[in-house]
């Protein structure tokens, strides 16, 4: 079966285990998660995830209804049809002598990525960015010699005023409100 | 209003009591020490000491299943909690609602591998509905309310607490809540209204349409809802092996149970039909047989209250998300009473024409007989807890289900030794119910321990074990698809009737088909736990059957041939 990337975006309660009880269900059905990111929502108590996974369509289907029911996952989508903004934050310690230093800060311009730290014979670069605009920056550092790469792997959001996730409606109003007040 | 403070383990007991608990079926050890040492105090809660936890929690799951309410089961930490595991994976995808309690090493242990320290809540996180790590006795109350509210609502399940020594013993505040706060959880019961439109104007459309029940019904309590909607727009009903005693199988629309060991004629009717409206069922492998040809000429209504079996295993092309009962009531209001009475001959001379289950003479002791007479002797109106395999189809196929609700077996994960401890948790739920365990010699040596619990319990069991002296389905098996090469599935089993007798209870041992008859009235008519043990043909098979990998419509009946005698064991 066609396999194709797919991002999914969940809201989850922040408790323990709500992480492994997601990866175990694409663990079940072999599915290699490429990434996956959780980090504070808007609202107290609530966490963001995006996870990307490679899967025939029918199967990631299968694993979002699978995860929608896992009680501490609020509410979940597969955003990969959408008009998104997904972005992704990378780190790169690249090799670098005082001979090339200033080639390889040209290549961090016109990235429009930072150089975080600079040693006597390396720098770090902070780039962000989709996917392909962090491989092609790889692609050209290579030649200067990468001592180590950090991913976040991607975040994603709906473009336009609404996402597909809406927190207020899918609380109950005691509990909104109780959040409000704090 | 004054709040009391309480220990956790009365937290715990006072949450139980408000949740109606009336049974614990349980082995206590010394992580969940301090909650039984409080189990006194509430006299209301009854304790069922088992004699292996995984009858504890089969235990919970036979009372769930009959009573329609939650099972508790019990057990301490470590192996306590790991012997609760098939019973918690069976409670699971049978999705029945138990509630299992484990105690667990006090906190500042947890995670350094102290004595008889699993992480159980890891271990059954992919079988359970949900579960638990109590880390402050504080939280105790809302626990329990939501385990409850999660194992009973939507589409029921266990959910497993953990719950550490110490917090056992903590001091807390108790106040029970009165509402549950789990925004993540919002069963849908109501279906779409333009979903039940159109799987309204296909009924009222179709041609062949035929029904099939699965536990769905049973669990929604929609048995007048399915009558109705059968009896309005005459559609025939197959059920699936958990949803027999959905429907009334003398009623002159029901044909039977489908899929692999099902009627022949139900089997055709599935392949025939023009429109499937399958409710409250799952379209599990044993009952689609070969997925791609299965209802090669209908459309397919799912009514399920779980999204996630929508189009899981087959095609669907009018799903609706919902209770059974609530769907129902919608949908019945748009159907159209029509005939089909051209269809319904149809499937009447397929009946004669494939009997199915009609037992053929024989001068030996044959198990379909024995199922069959303890429907005649119990006039139907017993509740049957079967084991798993050749036993379970021969119960399910031989034994006329009329009365709601009155078949208990182990479907999605087929455990041998569901019957003896899923039957005693069945027979406490429903003391004024006849029940009868239908055992296999295999099934039943698994949790036959617990013999001693319904002896010291006075659970008044009826027990009969099909005793072939073969894991038998296993052996049909190896007869029809691997050259009979019988490899690991002759037993030697010991004799039943003495080992009833040393647990406690009467048993008897029958050879003789004259014997059936009286065996069972004398079992009838003893007022405790009573066992027999029927010595039947050892290689019966159970037909019809539909081989692994073929369709539905490949089904093979019974051979005529002669019975071909296996050398067996010689009978003590």
């Amino acid at each position: 079966m066609a396999t194709t990337k797919h991002t999914l975006v969940a809201l989850v309660e922040d408790k323990p285990g709500v992480l492994n009880r997601m990866a175990s269900l694409f663990r079940r059905r072999g599915f290699n998660i490429e990434s996956i990111v959780v980090g504070h929502s808007e609202l107290p108590h609530l966490s963001r995830v995006t996870i990307v996974v490679n899967g025939a369509t029918t199967m990631v289907e299968q694993v979002r209804k699978q995860l929608d029911k896992v009680i501490d996952v609020v509410k979940v989508s597969d955003i990969t049809g959408d008009d998104i903004v997904a972005r992704e934050l990378a780190l790169v310690k690249v090799r670098a002598t005082s001979a090339n230093r200033s080639e390889i800060i040209e290549i961090v311009d016109i990235f429009r990525a930072n150089i975080v730290d600079v040693a006597s014979d390396s720098v770090t670069i902070e780039v962000t960015g989709d996917e392909e605009k962090i491989n092609s920056l790889f692609n050209l550092l290579r030649g200067f010699g990468v001592k180590e790469i950090a991913r976040t792997g991607r975040i994603a959001m709906t473009r336009g005023s609404s996402g597909p996730i809406q927190v207020e409606e899918r609380l109950p109003k005691a509990r909104a409100k109780k959040q409000k007040a704090s | 209003m004054t709040i009391m403070k309480m220990t956790g383990a009365q937290i715990i007991c006072e949450s139980l009591v408000r949740e109606g608990v009336e049974v614990i079926f349980g082995i206590l050890g010394g992580a969940i020490l301090p909650l039984y040492d409080t189990l006194p105090q509430y006299p209301q809660l009854r304790h069922i000491l088992v004699r292996h936890e995984q009858g504890a929690a089969h235990a919970a799951d036979g009372y769930a299943r009959v009573t329609g309410k939650v099972g508790v089961c019990m057990a301490t930490s470590g192996p306590g909690a790991t012997n609760l595991v098939t019973g918690i994976a069976n409670a699971h995808l049978d999705s029945s609602p138990i509630i299992a309690i484990t105690g667990q090493v006090a906190r500042a242990f947890i995670g350094k591998d102290a004595f008889q320290e699993i992480d159980i809540t890891g271990i059954t996180q992919p079988i359970t509905k949900h579960n638990y790590l109590a880390l402050d006795a504080g939280s105790l109350a809302r626990i329990i309310k939501e385990a409850f509210y999660l194992a009973r609502t939507g589409r029921p399940g266990p959910v497993l607490i953990d719950l550490p020594r110490d917090v056992q013993m903590e001091q807390a505040e108790f106040h029970y809540p009165n509402r549950v706060d789990l925004p993540g959880y919002k069963p849908t019961l109501q279906g779409h209204p333009t979903q039940i439109k159109k799987a309204a104007k296909l009924i009222n459309e179709a041609q062949q349409p035929l029904i099939i029940a699965g536990r769905g019904v049973i669990i929604s309590g929609a048995y007048a809802e399915l009558s109705q909607l059968a009896e309005a727009a005459q559609i025939p009903v197959v059920t699936t092996l958990l949803g027999i005693s959905c429907f009334p199988e003398s009623h002159v629309l029901s044909y039977g149970m489908l899929g692999m060991h099902g009627m022949a004629y139900a089997n055709m009717a599935v392949d025939a039909a023009d429109l499937i409206i399958a409710i409250g069922m799952r379209f599990d492998d044993r009952a689609t047989a070969k997925v791609s040809a299965f209802a090669p000429h209908a459309r397919i209504i799912h009514i399920d209250i779980d999204p996630a079996e929508i189009g899981k295993n087959v095609r669907v092309d009018v799903p609706i998300v919902g209770d059974v009962k609530v769907v129902l009531n919608a949908l019945n209001k748009l159907i159209n009473p029509t005939q089909h009475v051209d269809w319904v001959h149809q499937l009447d001379d397929w009946r004669k024409e494939h009997p199915s289950i009609e037992i053929r003479d024989s001068e030996g002791l044959l198990p379909q007989l024995v199922v069959r007479k303890i429907y005649e002797v119990t006039k139907g109106e017993a509740i049957i807890v079967t084991g798993v395999g050749q036993n379970q189809m021969w119960a399910a196929q031989h034994y006329c289900y009329n009365k709601p609700n009155s078949i208990i077996s182990s479907g999605g994960l087929g455990t041998m030794g569901f019957e003896l401890p899923a039957a005693m948790g069945a027979k406490v739920g429903c003391p004024e119910s006849i029940v009868w365990c239908v055992a296999g010699d295999g099934g039943f040596q698994m949790t036959i321990q617990e013999l001693a619990t319904i002896v010291k319990e006075k659970v008044a069991v009826k027990i009969a074990i099909i005793n072939n002296g073969f894991l038998g389905m296993v052996r049909q098996w190896q007869e029809l698809f691997f050259g009979r090469r019988y490899v690991a599935t002759p037993l030697s089993g010991p004799d039943f009737a003495k080992i009833a007798e040393a647990y406690g209870l009467p048993g008897l041992r029958v050879k003789h088909k004259s014997e059936v008859v009286p065996a069972i009235e004398q079992a009838m008519e003893y007022e405790g736990p009573f066992l027999i043990d029927f010595m039947v043909e050892p290689e019966e098979n159970v037909y019809p059957m539909v081989p692994p990998g073929a369709a539905l419509a490949e089904v093979l009946e019974e051979p005529k041939k002669e019975v071909t005698a296996w050398p067996r064991r010689s009978t003590p």
